[in-house]
Parts: structure tokens; sequence; C-alpha cells
């Protein structure tokens, strides 16, 4: 008979292994160009999304009776050298257990769904690798006991999530959005490595070091005020552009082009909380820094606020449910900053599982509105805003092109971050022509008549 | 000095030059590469040999068995040690894979002949740890690619005054150290030409434009040979670090932080696909020597690590566009081409090969790039951020290159565009090192460390290091 703990360790594991075997089999069989059919597929994803779901459901039964909830499972040193270590290490607690039984259940059910939702389409095999590798980015950035960890599975979340809004990739939109996607997420990557060497510098290594052994959330830091400032700033930097916050913002409704499914679990329910998932994460940092605090507040409130003016205007209903759930995750975000931390938890909990309803629902909406119509013998209302009433006629039309326009969030980035990056390296780029045409006494590239013509395909065949 | 078991180095160098000379022999472009193969198949063989024999002895460094060009120079002239025991295999590795991927479309262009003794010099430059003898081997690199670009009528102005001086800088500072000797604090003399040198050949802002130039004019296969082995890096190994003072490390390693920005941002606005590759790699190599330059254990580890890393990946990346080339001509970045669905394995390995480059986790490149980004940023707090920088501009180049040649548009040919069996051979294989590399990192890590104490002691074993250099005039 195994004991408590060695019980607790194989839940563990088997957590953690589920989605990898998931990623392995469906990522080698594409890498080998041997598809496997839709119903092993299906057979592969109902096993590993049981057996994940009931690993962590049992590993919560185990841990409730605990006094101190906090398990960790040392996965060893991955790489070790005298002057660095990298430790595997999962910790399980009353913020990551509920996060991944989260996890399981959401993408367990779309899933599901997918299976006959996608069924025949030509990228069956690639929506689910990539939904693969989803749930493993978010397994580890849940269970994640070292800055660097989290790292991994911040990073797997964000490729999955820009290749799955580029999903439709015969289309120019879809593919140019994902891009948008990904850059956004680099520069959240980016904020993150570097809070990450910058709590090396300060000399911590893992969060049970940085952020006290006791469970979530009665942690206690043992980082300056001056350190948790510097580090709790470039985790909101991260955690703003994980979850859209302002600046951020205008990431999300474009990430809507990718299959219903997806944009259920990454937008409405999983993906946009992991920016909020980090901050309650680091919580005992933020309670060092009270001006971390009143910016995190800030932020989440404006963006609460932006997010509702723009979803009141958009035209269609993927994009309305995002920025009904954005506007849920700026909430959530300004609770934390507020001090809470249960109530954020089970915020999340709770506009996950809605969103993801919603999102899944909304292929059908019109056939949904219909029976409604129908129940009740008449056109549904339409219910006009009080607020509308209070409101002088030129505000509301500003209040409507600023919604409509998304708050020129993205055109702000466009002219003043990429336009003058893209004008001062063409600049250069128009130097080193000078140059190399000075040198080569005429014209030096040939570059300039690549127009992806084939040469010669005779000769290929 | 242990031996190894057989005679792998001299054996792989000759299996190249054997090969060239069989190959030159023959007109019809099916059977020269048939041979090429074969040759750089056996020296692949032989330096991988070498590598796991090496290992084996556990040796600080070794030499060949039979000592045949030991006898005939009257000195030991190929050994192996930890830096250049995995080097060796990979830069064959790259040879190999470049020759077993060269489709029909580039048979008659490219000179397997010349390219296999450009990839014994390689060869046996990493396998010399003379200073003259790797000054001897870079220099005499230079000529395959030239001939190549005089023989296809290309310019070669730019390539060969940046080579020229590249050669000379490199000859006029190692007499100066020698005449120096290496009891004293070596002079201007030595350090400015050997400085230019390094900054050259690693093509390092603002002497890279013989690498853009090089790209622009060569075939793809002569270009990326020429470059992914990195031999700037092995020279400021080899020739700088032992006797460069600090101030040297650091002015190349700020010049490499500079240069992997610029680079990045330079990939990010191009629009033909082999100068985005060279800039991509421009910015890679530059974090390579700027992991070298820090002197640190940490971040000398991680460059060590990232050297192989970004062979392997980026030669895999450069594999893959010369295999759309090969499909679709020079490839302009300002439309898209859709060719996902024509040639989805290669989609894949152009994805997997690009994110193993930018240290992306459960690839090779992670490891090393962690390291390297901790080492620059204990060494300089503030700017060693722009090593991170410099990763999120590549992140977002290679994906955005992706998106063009693979999506956006369904592209209709009359011919199968498939992927050979060659070309599947060459992308299973990096894929399977790639992830090998990136889910069990630890012996690599592990080598890389012990080579770097190797260098750090060598360097302290030298002549006390001044942290402050005499002028030529106060020399005299």
């Amino acid at each position: 008979m195994p004991s408590a703990e060695q019980l607790v360790t194989a839940l563990g594991w088997c957590i953690v292994i589920c989605p990898i075997v998931l990623l392995c089999v469906l990522g080698l069989s594409s890498l080998l160009s041997r598809r496997l059919p839709e119903e092993v597929i299906n057979a592969l994803l109902k096993t590993t999304m049981i057996v994940g779901l009931t690993s962590s459901v049992l590993m919560l039964a185990l841990m409730l009776p605990m006094s101190n909830p906090h398990v960790t499972i040392e996965g060893g040193k991955w790489v070790h050298i005298p002057e660095y270590e990298f430790h595997f290490k999962l910790i399980y607690d009353r913020l990551s257990i509920p996060f991944i039984i989260l996890s399981f259940v959401l993408c367990g059910t779309i899933f599901a769904f997918a299976s006959r939702y996608m069924h025949r389409e030509p990228g069956y095999n690639r929506f689910f690798v990539l939904n693969a590798v989803f749930l493993l980015g978010m397994t580890v950035t849940s269970l994640a006991g070292t800055v660097e960890t989290l790292f991994a599975g911040w990073e797997l979340v964000g490729l999955s999530s820009a290749l799955l809004v580029a999903f439709f990739h015969e289309r120019p939109a879809p593919v140019r959005n994902g891009l948008r996607v990904w850059c956004v997420y680099r520069v959240s990557d980016a904020a993150l490595l570097i809070a990450a060497l910058t709590l090396h510098h300060f000399g911590h290594t893992d969060f049970e070091n940085v952020l006290g052994s006791e469970s979530w959330p009665y942690g206690r830091t043992e980082v300056s005020d001056h350190e948790a400032l510097v580090v709790g700033l470039l985790m909101l930097l991260a955690a703003a552009g994980k979850s859209a916050l302002i600046p951020f913002s205008g990431w999300l409704p474009r990430a809507m082009e990718g299959p219903t499914p997806s944009s259920a679990v990454f937008y409405g329910a999983l993906s946009v909380h992991l920016g909020a998932f980090l901050l309650l994460r680091i919580s005992p940092i933020l309670e060092k820094s009270p001006l971390l605090c009143a910016l995190i507040v800030t932020l989440g409130l404006s963006t609460a606020v932006y997010a509702t003016i723009a979803g009141r205007v958009q035209t269609d209903i993927k994009s309305a449910i995002c920025f009904a759930s954005l506007t849920q995750v700026a909430l959530i975000v300004a609770e934390i900053g507020f001090g809470l931390r249960y109530i954020p938890l089970f915020h999340i909990l709770g506009n996950g599982c809605l969103r993801t309803l919603q999102f899944v629902r909304a292929p059908t909406l019109l056939q949904d509105r219909r029976l409604l119509e129908n129940a009740i013998g008449d056109r549904l209302p339409k219910s006009s805003s009080f607020w509308r009433s209070l409101l002088p006629h030129t505000l509301q039309i500003w209040l409507y092109r600023f919604a409509i326009e998304r708050g020129y969030l993205d055109a702000m980035i466009d002219d003043y971050i990429v336009a003058p990056f893209v004008a001062v390296f063409r600049f250069c780029d128009r130097m080193e022509r000078r140059w190399t045409d000075y040198l080569s006494g005429g014209k030096s590239r040939e570059s300039d008549e690549a127009d992806g013509t084939p040469g010669s395909l005779e000769e290929f065949l | 000095m242990t031996d190894l078991h057989l005679p792998w180095l001299e054996l792989s160098i000759l299996f190249c030059l054997i090969g060239a000379v069989w190959v030159s022999r023959v007109k019809v472009p099916h059977i020269a590469r048939n041979r090429a193969l074969l040759c750089s198949g056996l020296a692949l063989i032989a330096t991988t040999g070498a590598w796991l024999d090496f290992d084996f002895l556990d040796a600080k460094q070794a030499d060949d068995s039979l000592h045949l060009l030991s006898h005939l120079a009257g000195r030991e002239l190929l050994i192996m040690d930890e830096l250049s025991a995995p080097l060796l295999p990979l830069a064959a590795l790259l040879y190999f894979l470049v020759i077993l991927a060269t489709l029909h479309t580039k048979i008659r262009r490219f000179s397997f002949a010349w390219n296999l003794v450009s990839e014994a010099i390689i060869l046996a430059m990493y396998s010399c740890k003379e200073p003259w003898g790797i000054i001897g081997m870079l220099a005499v690199g230079i000529i395959p690619p030239f001939l190549e670009l005089r023989e296809r009528g290309k310019p070669t102005h730019v390539y060969i005054i940046h080579m020229t001086l590249f050669v000379l800088l490199l000859i006029v500072g190692w007499t100066f150290a020698e005449i120096e000797g290496t009891d004293r604090i070596h002079t201007l003399w030595v350090v400015i030409p050997l400085l230019g040198a390094i900054l050259i050949r690693s093509g390092i802002a603002p002497f890279h434009c013989w690498m853009t130039d090089l790209f622009e004019h060569a075939s793809f296969g002569t270009a990326l040979l020429f470059v992914t082995p990195i031999a700037g890096a092995y020279a400021a190994v080899r020739l700088v670090m032992p006797i460069a003072p600090d101030w040297m490390l650091r002015s190349i390693g700020l010049a490499s932080l500079f240069t992997a920005v610029y680079a990045s941002g330079m990939a990010l606005i191009q629009i033909e696909a082999r100068r985005l590759f060279c800039y991509l790699f421009l910015s890679h190599s530059a974090l390579v020597l700027v992991g070298l330059e820090i002197v640190t254990p940490m971040a000398l580890t991680g460059a060590l690590c990232l050297w192989l890393s970004v062979g392997m990946a980026l030669g895999g990346f450069g594999l893959t566009l010369r295999a759309l080339e090969a499909r679709r001509g020079r490839l302009s970045l300002t439309h898209f081409h859709g060719l996902y669905e024509h040639a989805p394995e290669l989609a894949i390995c152009f994805i997997l090969t690009g994110l193993a480059s930018v240290g992306f986790p459960g690839t090779v490149g992670f490891i090393g790039t962690e390291l390297l980004v901790d080492g620059a940023v204990e060494a300089y707090p503030y700017i060693g951020v722009a090593v991170v920088i410099a990763g999120a501009l590549n992140g977002v180049a290679l994906v955005k290159t992706y998106f063009i040649l693979f999506t956006g548009t369904q592209y209709a040919s009359a011919v199968s565009l498939q992927i050979r069996t060659r070309e599947r051979f060459a992308v299973l294989l990096l894929a399977a090192l790639i992830l090998a590399g990136g889910i069990y990192p630890q012996p690599g890590v592990e080598s890389r460390h012990r080579a770097v104490e190797e260098l750090l002691h060598e360097r302290e074993s030298r002549a006390p290091i001044p942290t402050t250099i005499e002028t030529p005039h106060h020399h005299h």
C-alpha cells in the first residue's frame, strides 16, 4: 500500500505527464508525416484528459485535510554546473491546484467540442498539436516552482496562441493578427525573462526562496521594497501583455480570428487569465510595495472601463464576448491590487467557465435567438442604457468613435513605436546599400529582383 | 599527450581532400553529388568517431594515433580538445546535410569539389591550436567562396576588400604578438589589428556588410557553409582570448551586444529571405561573441552552448530556406507565399529550427540562451538586457518569416513541391538533434563547462593580463 506522500507524488507527476504524452504522440505523428485518424486522436485526447483531471481532483482531495496544503515535487536538477542550476520543481498549492483543475476541465470540454466542430478540417491534427502545446504550457506555468520553469510554460502558451490565431492560414487576415499577438507576447516574455534575471541578480532562485515556504497566499517574501518594486513592475508588464491590459488590449479582438474552440479556451478562459495568475503567484512581492499595488489597481480599473466601452459597439459576437471577458479580467487584476487573494481566484474560475460556455454557444447565436423569439412570440426587446441618457450627444459620439477604434491603442503603438523603429532601421538599410554599392562600384543587391518566381521548375522535377 | 585510437582527424581531412579531387574529375552533376555525399559522410563518421573517442579517453586534449602529419611538420599540428571536440562533427554535419539536401535545381550551381575543400579547411582549423596554423586556415578558407563568386561573374569587391583586410590585420597582429613575446604586456600594435580582424570576420557592425554581400551573390549553400561554423569566434577564442587585455574583450563584447540588437532589428525590415537569414545569423553569432568576451564561467558556457545550438539550428533554418528557394527561386518577403500545404514538413522544420535558434524551451538553444543571458546581465546589469531584446526581436522576425513563406494565401503549383526523401532525412535528423539536445541538455552543458575551465585556465596561465595597456609611443 503506497503511503500518502508516494500517492501525492505519483499523482503530481501524472498531471504533468498527461499533456507531455499527448504532445509527443500528436507532435511525432505530424513530424513523421504519419497522420493519425480522427478516432485515434479523439481516444487519446479523452484518455489523457480523464487521467489528468482525475489525478488533479484526487490530488485536491488528498491535500484538503492538510494543515499546510503546499506540496513540492522536486524533478531534480535538469542542468547543473557550479555556477548555474536549473531546477525542475513543481508546486501544488491552493493556487495551482484550482488552476490546473480548471485547465483540464475546460480543455477537456473544448477538446470534446472541437472533435466535432473541427471534423474533417484539413488542419485537424495541427489544431490538436497546438492545443497540446498549450495544455502543456498551462500545466507547466500553473505548477512552476521556479521562475525559469514558469517562463518555459509561459512561452509555450504564447507560441501555441499565436499559431492558433493564424490557424486558417490560407487567408492573410488571421496570419497578420497572429503575428500581432506574437509580437505582444514577445514583449511580455521579454519582461518576464528580465524579471527572472533581476531576481537572480538579487540572489533569488526559486519561488520558495522568493515567496517563502508557507502555502499560498500566506507566503512572506524576503526581497527588499526596492527589489519588490523593480521585479513587480516587470512582472506587471509581463502580465499586461498576456492578459491584454492597457496598452496591449488591441491584440485580444484580433485573436478572435482563430477557431472558436481555441478562442474559447485561450481568450475566454485560460490564457487571458495567466497575467492575473502571475500576479497572484507573486502576491507576497506585491504586498511589499504600495506603489506597485496602486499601479495594478489603476491599470486594472482603466482597462475595465476601456473594455466595457469598447465591448458595447462590437458587431460580432466573438469580439463582444472577448471584451466582456477582458472587463472581468481587468477587474480581477484590480482586485489583486486591492490585496484580495481568494476573491480574484474564484473570479477567475467563474469568468473562465462562463466565457467558455458563451464562446462555444457563439456559432449558434442566431439559432438561440430564434428559439428565444419563438418562445416569447415576439422580437427580443432592445433596452437602452441608463448611462446613455445622462451623457451629452457630443460625448456619446466621441465615446462611440473611441470604442469603435478600440481606444486607438493599436494606432498609438503603430505610430509611436513601430513606425519610428521601422524608419530607423530602413535608414540604416539605405546607408548599408550605399556603402556596398560604393565598394562594389555599382548595384550591389541582387535581392531587389527577388519576386518568388521559380527559376527552373523543370530542373526541380 | 593522449593519443586517439585512430587517426580520426587526419582521416576526416583526407576524406574531404580526396573527395574534392575525385569529384572534380566528373562532369555529371548527379555523380559529383553522390561522390561528394560519400566523402562528406565519411568525414562526418570520422569526426564523430574522434569526438566519441575523445570523450571515452576523458583527456584534456588528444592527438591522432599515427602522427602522420606530425612526422612531416616536426610538431603536433592536429589536436583535439574539449572546445573543438563537438565543433568538428558539427561542421562535418552541416556540410553533409547541405550536400545531401542539394536538389536538382541547385545541383549545377553548387560546387561540390570546392565545398569539400572548404570542409577540409574548416576541419583542419578546428583541429589546430597552433596560432599560425589557424591564421593560415582562416586565410585559405576565404578562397573557395571567392572563386565561386568569380566563376559566377558576381561582384567580389565587398567580399575581397573585407577578407583581405581581415587576413592582413590578423597577420600583422600576430606577428607583433610573437615579436613582443608572452612575458610582457601587449601593445596597441598587437591589440588593434587583432581586434579589427575579429570584428571583421565575425561580422560585427559596421564591418558586417561583406556577409550580406556574400549571401546576395554566392550560392546559398556556399554562403551558409562559410558562415555557420562561426570561424570568427574560433579565432577569438584561440588567438585573442588568451592574450587580450580586459578592455579589449569588453570592447568586442559591447560591439557584439550592439550588433546583436542592430542585426535583429535589421532582420525585421528585410524584404528578401536570404538577407533576413544573414541578419538573423549575424545577431546570433554576435550573441555568441558577447558570451565569449564576458569571460565568466557562466557566460562562457552559455556562449559555447549557443555556438553549437546556433550552428545546428540556423544551419537547419538556412537549409529549409534553401529548400524553398530550390522550389520558388529567390524568396521575396513582400507578399505571402502560402507554401504550407505543399511542404508541411519543411514548415515544421522551419519553425522548429527557428525556435531553437532563439532559445525556445524544449529545444537545444534554451539552456545556452538562459546561461548567456544570465551571464550577460551579471556582467553588465543594465545593457546586458540587450541580449533579451535581441532574442525577442529575432523571435518576431522568425515567426513573421514563417507566416510570409508558409501561410497567408493558397499557392497553386503545377508540379508537386513535396519534400524529397533526402530532405526528409535531413529534416528528421536535425529535428531529432534539436529536440534531444533540448530535452536532455546536461551532457552538452557539462562538456562545454569543461571546455570553459580549460580556456580560463589557459588565459590565467599566460603572462599576467593587464587591465591597462601601454601605447606604442610609451613602449618605444
